[in-house]
């Protein structure tokens, strides 16, 4: 169950959303919006006119014309902060979906009475811990809040966050002791110490940024506001200079048509959408669950040059897997597959459980390592392995250990062997040998599985303009051959942290931005260098602390989404504007003929909709600029769909639609509404 | 195709044609390369730096070149304002013309120092020849002036982060002596050899036919209109401006004025090209450039050919098209040509009465100065477009989903600003200044000082074509034009003042405005290109450039011109 199919217009939503429109109206709330702000101006204006009109003013048109362009202002407004409340609703929705798993739930609290006593555990409200308290958990408890386990190993079901149903594994000191509020202890028991203040976790900071109380405007976003309010303040000089123009051609025009003509042409359109679209971005992240520390997080992901990705778990499933056994000459098949089974039985490691795969159920149930001693892996032997009851040595390691290890009790290390490794390493893959008592019997092939779709998405990416690079630990021969067949355009062999590091300086040196994910403590510093830093939720408290975003499914291709919400984030701002601007012409063309027609009669050559009265082009004018709002709410909230096929393609796309249409469609409208309107005017 | 149309076409061609290989040579002069003519000017040049002390090799940044740049300017803006209201007792004053009165002199001043050159006054009888011989110098200056910031600009777009953009002196001086100066000595030898004056002797006096005497002016005419042209600067030596017959005695000399006056403008766009090794943008720019001017040109010279639809309804033929204001050896579509290259580039000169011809004509002439970005005047038209670059580049990038960048830098909320600033202060001056004009006309308020009388005296003709006088005189102060609708009555303490001060704000905000976006786009980290990124020399970047431009400049007009010549046109039809 993933969290994203909230509907678009959910009943509930609505409701709070209608009444969050009028709490908006307040013009301390209006004034951090400059294009409404100019409208609940004229809106005022055009109240005190109406009254006026109650008192008896004159040459204003009728009382009954002038309630109508209230209202219609009026309903604007509330269009333009309905967009705005029903997107922070939905936002609100879903961070609470995330929040209810971590309303109260008793907490076992360790309280450290002293030396002298044993700690004791009081059961306590998970609202009451704060930072560097420490906690147990025991089967079948919900952990009350974010922190690290500090004792222990536990399985965790992570469902309520992330939807993934199965179990993950967490456990002190590695990368993966982080553990979250609202998930649930499956077996084992552990100590965890809280890392965060209640109301600071990353959930809570999601959720005041979609609130808006901590809201900031991104810089793209600021950019955009600037060149609004200049759009407002050229159309405030084109009309407040009318006044005087009209005054010399003795064409007298009522304030409902000068207030009429404002509104329609500043830019209400994308001003009344413009924070919707900013906050939906927020949300589309949320729905991807992705829990963001800022907008402008969001946004600086569409601008992504390079990403960089690990290949485990993201390029290749989990760990190597055997796919091959090759006996060595001479040896007989079934004798080197039983030991390679026997060496790996009760070996824990991926690379161990895929050869008891491989062999298959019917070699393996005949075998048994009872009594046997395991020989661990170690960085100096560079092998593993058992000695079984009967003092049979079965070991399997690196080519270079192996060979070591036979040639120095004096045995020969074949040739077959030795050239199949060698295949085996140029094709990407990772060569075991088997020894059974210093002779080689045979070679395992361990190989990378490349995660299926990965090619196309990383194709997309290629498409956006992102350069894709691999950070792996393997040599850079296994680097290059996976690079290429899971059509990566970079990788870095052999990587240590720093080594990341130093890429994402290089990259950025030369004037591009860096995205990367990351979980481990040393990949912290990474993160907070590169310009998107994406840490896992599974992560250590480090890494989540260094990185601009959480990844709550651990997913490595995330990236690739949030990509792609930020270039959709601009790219509906940008469409939007267009779209915005484009309908001015029409509506020039409904209202400036409408304004002259009664004092000038040949400007009804202007008239080129042919629209009733200049009474009813002035209110089909007003009524679509009011309901084009909520008609683009949808568009607004879902965004403009990206396609990679390139700049200048997706320009050519976004201007015929937006730019051609939003020329067209308001001749349309209007027109339309006129034929409507002229029933009554 | 008759012979009027071929003219045009030819003219268009070869301004063309010759406009490359001078946007070449002027690319290799701002980039400091060997050309032709070091030999020659090299030395002239040394003299100037080793005369006035300047270092011409110093590298400045955006600050200290605007610093330069608005300095010199107050000199010669003294110089000229003095030599003006003095001239009446200065040398040089055979005809024993009177010094002018300080707000003429202000407006005077002013307007030639700003590439405008308004003239609210008659040179037979307004200024001496020491003044017309200064304000020549301001001429070449003013036009220089302007094509060093553009190069200034032009260095700011190449591909590094840097805050030394070169030497304004260097780029000035060079503009004039490498470039101005060639250009007009070539323009001002046709000149003479057709018949254009060039002496410093006072009026001649003949005697016509019928045997009385007459006075003609004369003076260092040539050189005058050569460097008037050249610098798309506009102001005539005489009142007629291109239509006299001494400024422009015959359709040859016509079309060599043609050529000048929209040479420099062409070149400067081709110059950017060369200079930065971006050909296909230069390419691109100029193509949305004509397809405007194109836009403009077409109703134009269609109308005028077709004669006053006032004229046919009286059943009167018209066969050599509308003729009222335009001289007999250039005919209509050369004149309607004229009248809209010269308010896209801003030279203003005319040749031909501007409110003599159709309302159409006279929607396009306003509109090409509204827009004011179609080759524009030397230098500063290419920085007019910069400023819609800029605009076009913020939202289209917006719309491909990407951070906007230009030329590898990303323009950010700041850079915005400035360029939405200079976008709306154009229409700002323009009708704030009508507003301010027919709010008196409507009122006919008594002026006292301002102006002798009521008003509506300042109007030659009432209702619409009156508001078109006024529109017509604010929006050729704003773009830097000088052309004027005549008709109005301009010479007065109101008309002198309010536009001089319009013609300051409107030149110097917006060569600030590039030259600080250019500035700041250059101390920015440059961000190589990738698939995601918007190519601004594409089709659809060009079409996108266009639609800013003509939504932005060429629509917030439109109730204006509605009030003014589209009334008037739909009431012939």
């Amino acid at each position: 169950m993933k969290n994203n199919n909230t509907a678009l217009f959910d009943t509930q939503l609505m409701k709070g959303a209608l009444k969050e429109s009028f709490i908006k109206l307040n013009p301390k709330i209006m004034f951090r919006n400059p294009v409404m702000f100019t409208v609940e101006i004229g809106t005022t204006v055009m109240l005190v006119v109406c009254i006026a009109i109650l008192l008896g003013a004159q040459n204003q048109g009728s009382l009954g014309y002038n309630v109508i362009i209230f209202t219609i202002l009026f309903a604007t407004l509330l269009f333009a902060n309905f967009a705005e409340a029903i997107a922070e609703a939905r936002g609100k929705a879903q961070a609470d979906s995330l929040r209810k798993t971590r309303a109260e739930t008793p907490a076992k609290k360790i309280l450290v009475v002293g030396d002298v006593y044993m700690n004791e555990i009081h059961i306590v409200s998970s609202s009451t811990l704060v930072k560097g308290d420490v906690f147990i958990c025991e089967p079948g408890d919900i952990i009350p809040t974010d922190g690290e386990i500090v004792e222990g190993i536990a399985t965790i079901d992570e469902s309520a966050i992330t939807g993934e149903s199965a179990p993950v594994i967490r456990e002190s000191g590695g990368d993966k002791s982080s553990v979250t509020g609202g998930t649930k202890v499956l077996s084992d028991k552990i100590k965890v110490k809280v890392t965060t203040e209640p109301g600071e976790s990353f959930l809570d900071k999601m959720i005041s940024l979609v609130e808006g109380a901590s809201r900031q405007k991104t810089p793209n976003e600021i950019a955009l506001t600037i060149l609004l309010a200049a759009f407002t303040l050229i159309f405030v000089i084109v009309c407040v200079t009318l006044k005087p123009f009209a005054d010399y051609a003795h064409a007298p025009i009522t304030i409902a048509a000068f207030i009429s003509l404002f509104v329609c042409l500043i830019p209400t359109t994308i001003g009344g959408l413009l924070s919707a679209i900013g906050i939906a971005g927020m949300d589309r992240a949320l729905r991807a669950n992705v829990i963001t520390k800022s907008g402008k997080a969001v946004e600086t992901a569409g601008d992504i040059d390079v990403l960089l990705l690990d290949k485990t778990g993201t390029i290749t499933i989990g760990n190597r897997k055997a796919t091959n056994f090759y006996a060595a000459e001479g040896i007989n098949v079934n004798e080197f597959i039983t030991a390679a089974v026997l060496s790996s039985l009760a070996d824990d490691t991926p690379e161990g459980k895929s050869i008891v795969e491989l062999a298959g159920p019917e070699v393996v149930k005949h075998l048994s390592v009872e009594g046997a001693t395991l020989i661990k892996f170690t960085a100096e032997t560079r092998t593993s392995g058992v000695k079984l009851q009967d003092g049979t040595d079965i070991r399997k390691g690196a080519t270079d250990a192996a060979m070591r290890i036979v040639t120095s009790a004096g045995n020969s290390f074949p040739d077959d062997v030795l050239n199949r490794t060698k295949t085996i390493a140029t094709n990407g893959g990772t060569p075991l040998v088997v020894i059974k008592d210093k002779i080689v019997l045979g070679v395992v092939e361990l190989q990378d599985i490349i995660k299926t779709g990965i090619l196309e998405r990383f194709e997309r990416l290629r498409k956006m303009g992102v350069k894709t690079v691999m950070v792996t630990g393997d040599n850079p021969l296994t680097a290059k051959f996976i690079a290429e067949k899971a059509g990566v355009d970079d990788f870095i062999a052999e990587a240590k942290p720093e080594d990341k590091m130093n890429y994402i300086k290089k990259e950025q040196q030369s004037g591009k931005l860096v995205a990367m994910m990351g979980d481990g403590t040393n990949d912290a510093p990474a993160l907070a260098q590169a310009d998107v830093g994406v840490a896992m939720n599974s992560g250590t408290q480090a890494a989540k602390e260094a990185g601009n975003m959480v990844d709550l499914d651990n997913d490595p291709t995330k990236l690739i989404e949030i990509v792609e919400i930020g270039k959709q984030l601009l790219m509906t701002r940008g469409t939007l504007t267009t779209f915005s601007i484009a309908n001015d012409v029409a509506k020039y063309f409904a209202i400036v003929p409408a304004l002259f027609i009664a004092s000038i009669p040949a400007l009804k050559g202007l008239n080129i909709m042919n629209l009733h009265s200049p009474e009813s082009a002035i209110l089909s004018a007003v009524i679509f600029n009011a309901i084009i709002i909520p008609i683009l709410i949808p568009l607004a909230l879902k965004g403009v769909a990206y396609k990679p096929i390139g700049a200048s393609a997706i320009l050519r796309r976004n201007l015929l639609i937006y730019g051609v249409g939003g020329l067209i469609v308001p001749f349309i409208g209007i027109k339309l509404i006129d034929l409507f309107v002229s029933l009554f005017f | 195709m008759n012979t009027e149309l071929l003219g045009i076409i030819f003219m268009f061609a070869a301004t063309l044609i010759l406009a490359v290989p001078l946007g070449k040579y002027t690319a290799k002069i701002f980039s400091g390369d060997k050309t032709l003519l070091d030999p020659l000017f090299r030395p002239v040049e040394q003299f100037f730096y080793k005369f006035s002390g300047i270092d011409a090799t110093k590298q400045m940044n955006w600050k200290q070149h605007l610093y330069a740049l608005l300095s010199i300017h107050v000199i010669w803006f003294l110089l000229c304002f003095f030599t003006l209201i003095f001239q009446g007792s200065l040398p040089l004053n055979p005809d024993g013309n009177p010094s002018m009165s300080p707000d003429l002199a202000f407006n005077t001043a002013i307007s030639f120092l700003v590439n405008c050159n308004l003239q609210h006054y008659s040179g037979e009888t307004g200024v001496s020849y020491l003044s017309q011989l200064l304000l020549m110098f301001l001429q070449f200056v003013s036009a220089g002036a302007g094509m060093a910031v553009c190069a200034m600009v032009f260095n700011a777009m190449k591909e590094r982060q840097t805050e030394a953009l070169g030497n304004f002196y260097n780029y000035f001086l060079k503009s004039c002596t490498r470039i101005l100066l060639p250009l007009s000595i070539v323009v001002a030898i046709i000149l003479v050899f057709n018949g254009s004056p060039m002496t410093l002797a006072g009026k001649a006096s003949i005697t016509t036919l019928q045997g009385d005497s007459v006075q003609v002016s004369r003076g260092p005419v040539a050189a005058f209109v050569a460097i008037k042209h050249i610098g798309t600067n506009g102001g005539g030596f005489f009142g007629a401006n291109s239509a006299h017959p001494l400024e422009n005695p015959n359709y040859r000399t016509n079309m060599v004025e043609m050529i000048a006056q929209m040479i420099i403008p062409f070149a400067m766009i081709f110059a950017m090209g060369f200079y930065l090794k971006r050909r296909k943008l230069a390419w691109n720019i100029f193509g949305v450039m004509t397809i405007g001017f194109l836009l403009l040109v077409i109703p134009t010279v269609i109308t005028e050919i077709h004669g006053n639809p006032a004229i046919h309804q009286l059943g009167i033929s018209q066969p050599n098209g509308a003729m009222e204001g335009k001289e007999v050896r250039f005919g209509p579509a050369a004149s309607g040509y004229w009248s809209i290259a010269t308010t896209v580039i801003s030279t203003g000169s005319v040749n031909s009465m501007h409110d003599s011809g159709m309302p159409l004509s006279g929607t396009m002439q306003l509109l090409a100065m509204m827009t004011n970005c179609f080759y524009g005047g030397c230098g500063v038209g290419f920085l007019n477009y910069y400023i819609f670059i800029i605009l076009a580049v913020f939202l289209s990038g917006l719309m491909v989903g990407r951070t906007p960048e230009f030329l590898g830098k990303k323009v950010e909320a700041r850079e915005v600003k400035i360029a939405a600033f200079i976008a709306i202060l154009h229409p700002l001056l323009i009708l704030a200044g009508t507003a301010l004009a027919s709010y008196f006309a409507a009122h006919d308020t008594a002026m006292g000082y301002w102006f002798n009388g009521k008003a509506t005296g300042w109007l030659n003709n009432p209702n619409n074509h009156g508001f078109s006088e006024m529109l017509y005189e604010y929006t050729s102060s704003a773009a830097n034009n000088g052309s004027g609708f005549e008709g109005l009555g301009d010479n007065n303490p109101f008309w002198n003042i309010s536009t001089g001060i319009i013609l300051l704000l409107s030149r110097f905000i917006p060569i600030i405005g590039p030259l600080a976006i250019a500035g700041l786009l250059a101390q920015k980290k440059h961000i190589p290109d990738s698939a995601g990124t918007l190519k601004t020399d594409s089709t659809i970047f060009g079409v996108m450039t266009f639609a800013i431009i003509f939504i932005i400049a060429a629509l917030s007009f439109f109730p204006a011109l509605a009030l003014g010549p589209l009334a008037e046109y739909f009431s012939m039809i």
